[in-house]
């Protein structure tokens, strides 16, 4: 490795891909970086390690700089999110009675009906459902809210949304701890390998275009090291468009695996990057293409708007008032910086820094200030539709 | 006087939960309770209302007392944090030394920073004598390979104890590798050969 010393914090999990990729297939050496990537072991130590200065840029669920911003989880720096690392890429999952249960019931576990499998949650527990999440702030817990909310206006009585680290999912679902999660790969997938329980649905089947993880910095740092961090983005950019090509999967799988990094199967990352589910002990498959997005329909883009629906989520549970949340939140979100690293890459850049959010039902060209964009479909399983207003 | 802090510390190793303790119960008279395990770990850290909490940076149960931070309720008492974010040389020390306090409610630093500095130097402490430890194993296993392969060369070659020695020093030397992979290397192959 040679360049500028740039150190990165991870968790291990598929959608760190991008990072690790850059690392090690070169995108960051490129750009004159020498990735120093740094395994944590839970994400408050990714997030203090980036307020504190420990690493330069992390790997982290987009809601966390969103609640910084917010004041929610204790008092630290200003963080930046600088692109969408990952797009989508978590699964729900059910303990194996309630699979049982849901299955008398005639649920058939297709793995893509949201509406149909969240009635069918709702209809079969007994008292409050009891809902493991990685994070107090994160996609996951965002998901979950909004998919049985919508479907059960008194949801916020009838489960609870509890934290559970991602290695401790499966044990907390065998001890019955929890009845269900929402988790990224690989850690669903880990626990149907242990027996501890089925896969129900992607959390694509909720919100079809679901930012997942960030780039974040330190405002401070960002405003320091310009060319390094624009260096970053790119490698980053680069990595997700090498992972996006479905020949490299299996490369991607082996490296991912590495003890260094995911410390587990390459078969299992494999399913998460293919689409390619086993959902059961009994070795039921289901393919869900798309199921994790590094690159295509311009995920890595930060939309303002995105933050703005983090924003307002995290507000209606703290009790803070929605408009100003909203606020704080796309500023957090920086379409700007993203713009200026990848000007003059070919990479696709809309004119506009934020979007309705569920209103894209097909493929759907948009303008572009450079390269072609093409935006997928971003719906809402309840086709709820998310206007953040006037922005720019 | 000053009132009893009450402290939680989580910690699995009873071992290591054993020093922390002792180390806090040096400082005063303060009521401890150490939690071992992780499961419904914020419920657990909840009841105890306790005025600080410590717990392993390692440690990924950490993100389930995030859960703290978000409690509103007046009830819920807590409002937790990791260390105090204004004394940076303070969270540095602590995020060096592995250990992260969460700190309930508004506990003045004069209080809280005698408390962390003992888990500081508490946890530098144990991972020394961990480290020690595993150096001490490790080198007596060394010792041990390193007997078995001259025995082996001993035997296979019909020499004494001081020629095999020198017979493996050479090995190692001319092939740029320690003597004792190379002992390891000599005990593996004559394993899979007899």
């Amino acid at each position: 490795m040679s360049g500028a010393r740039l150190r990165a914090g991870f968790l291990p999990l598929v959608d760190a891909a991008p990072l690790i990729v850059a690392a090690e297939l070169g995108y960051a050496t490129e750009e004159g970086i020498a990735l120093d990537l740094r395994k944590a072991p839970s994400w408050s130590m990714v997030r203090d390690w980036l307020t504190m200065g420990e690493v330069e840029a992390a790997h982290l669920l987009a809601p966390v700089p969103v609640a910084a911003a917010l004041g929610l989880g204790g008092r630290t720096a200003s963080l930046a999110a600088v692109m969408v690392m990952s797009v989508n890429g978590t699964v729900i999952g059910v303990s194996r009675p309630l699979a049982e249960k849901l299955r008398r019931t005639g649920h058939e576990f297709d793995f893509s009906d949201a509406a149909a499998a969240g009635r069918a949650l709702i209809g079969s527990a007994d008292g409050a459902l009891r809902i493991g999440v990685p994070f107090p702030f994160s996609m996951q817990a965002e998901l979950v809210g909004h998919w049985l909310g919508a479907l059960d206006p008194a949801t916020p009585g009838h489960a609870v949304i509890q934290t559970v680290p991602p290695p401790l999912m499966a044990e907390a679902l065998a001890a019955g701890e929890i009845d269900a999660f929402c988790v990224g790969e690989p850690w669903g997938s880990i626990a149907v390998e242990k027996g501890a329980g089925e896969l129900l649905l992607p959390g694509a089947a909720i919100w079809a275009f679901a930012p997942e993880k960030v780039l974040a910095v330190r405002e401070e740092w960002s405003a320091a090291a310009p060319q390094l961090q624009d260096g970053l983005i790119r490698a980053v950019w680069r990595a997700g468009r090498w992972l996006s090509d479905r020949k490299n999967h299996t490369a991607a799988s082996e490296i991912l695996a590495r003890e260094r990094y995911l410390d587990t199967a390459p078969e299992i990352i494999d399913r998460a990057l293919g689409g390619r589910f086993v959902i059961s002990a009994r070795g039921e498959a289901r393919h869900f293409p798309g199921f994790v997005e590094f690159h295509e329909g311009g995920a890595n883009f930060p939309w303002r708007s995105q933050a703005a629906w983090i924003g307002r989520g995290l507000a209606a549970r703290a009790g803070l008032p929605e408009r100003r949340a909203m606020a704080a939140a796309r500023g957090v979100f920086r379409s700007d910086l993203y713009r200026r690293a990848m000007a003059g890459t070919g990479a696709a850049l809309p004119t506009a820094s934020a979007k309705v959010e569920g209103a894209v039902t097909a493929d759907l060209a948009v303008a572009s200030e450079s390269g072609r964009l093409i935006l997928r479909p971003d719906r809402f399983f309840d086709g709820s539709i998310f206007d953040p207003g006037p922005l720019d | 006087m000053t009132k009893r802090l009450k402290i939680v510390v989580v910690e699995k190793d009873p071992e290591r939960a054993r020093m922390i303790v002792d180390g806090l119960l040096e400082l005063g008279d303060h009521s401890i309770h150490v939690i071992a395990e992780e499961t419904a770990l914020a419920r657990k850290v909840a009841e105890r209302s306790p005025d600080i909490v410590l717990i392993d940076l390692a440690n990924p149960s950490r993100d389930m007392l995030e859960e703290l931070a978000l409690a509103t309720s007046p009830l819920e008492r807590p409002v937790a944090m990791f260390v105090d974010r204004s004394d940076h040389q303070l969270t540095r020390a602590a995020i060096e030394a592995g250990v992260s306090a969460y700190v309930v409610g508004g506990l003045q630093r004069e209080r809280l920073r005698p408390v962390l500095d003992a888990a500081v130097a508490r946890f530098h402490m144990f991972r020394r004598m961990r480290a020690e430890l595993a150096a001490t194993k490790r080198a007596l296993e060394e010792r041990k390979t390193i007997d078995r392969a001259k025995g082996i060369l001993m035997k296979a070659r019909g020499i004494d104890e001081a020629a095999a020695y020198t017979l493996l020093r050479k090995a190692a030397m001319d092939q740029g590798r320690k003597l004792s992979e190379v002992a390891a290397a000599i005990v593996t192959a004559s394993e899979l050969l007899s």
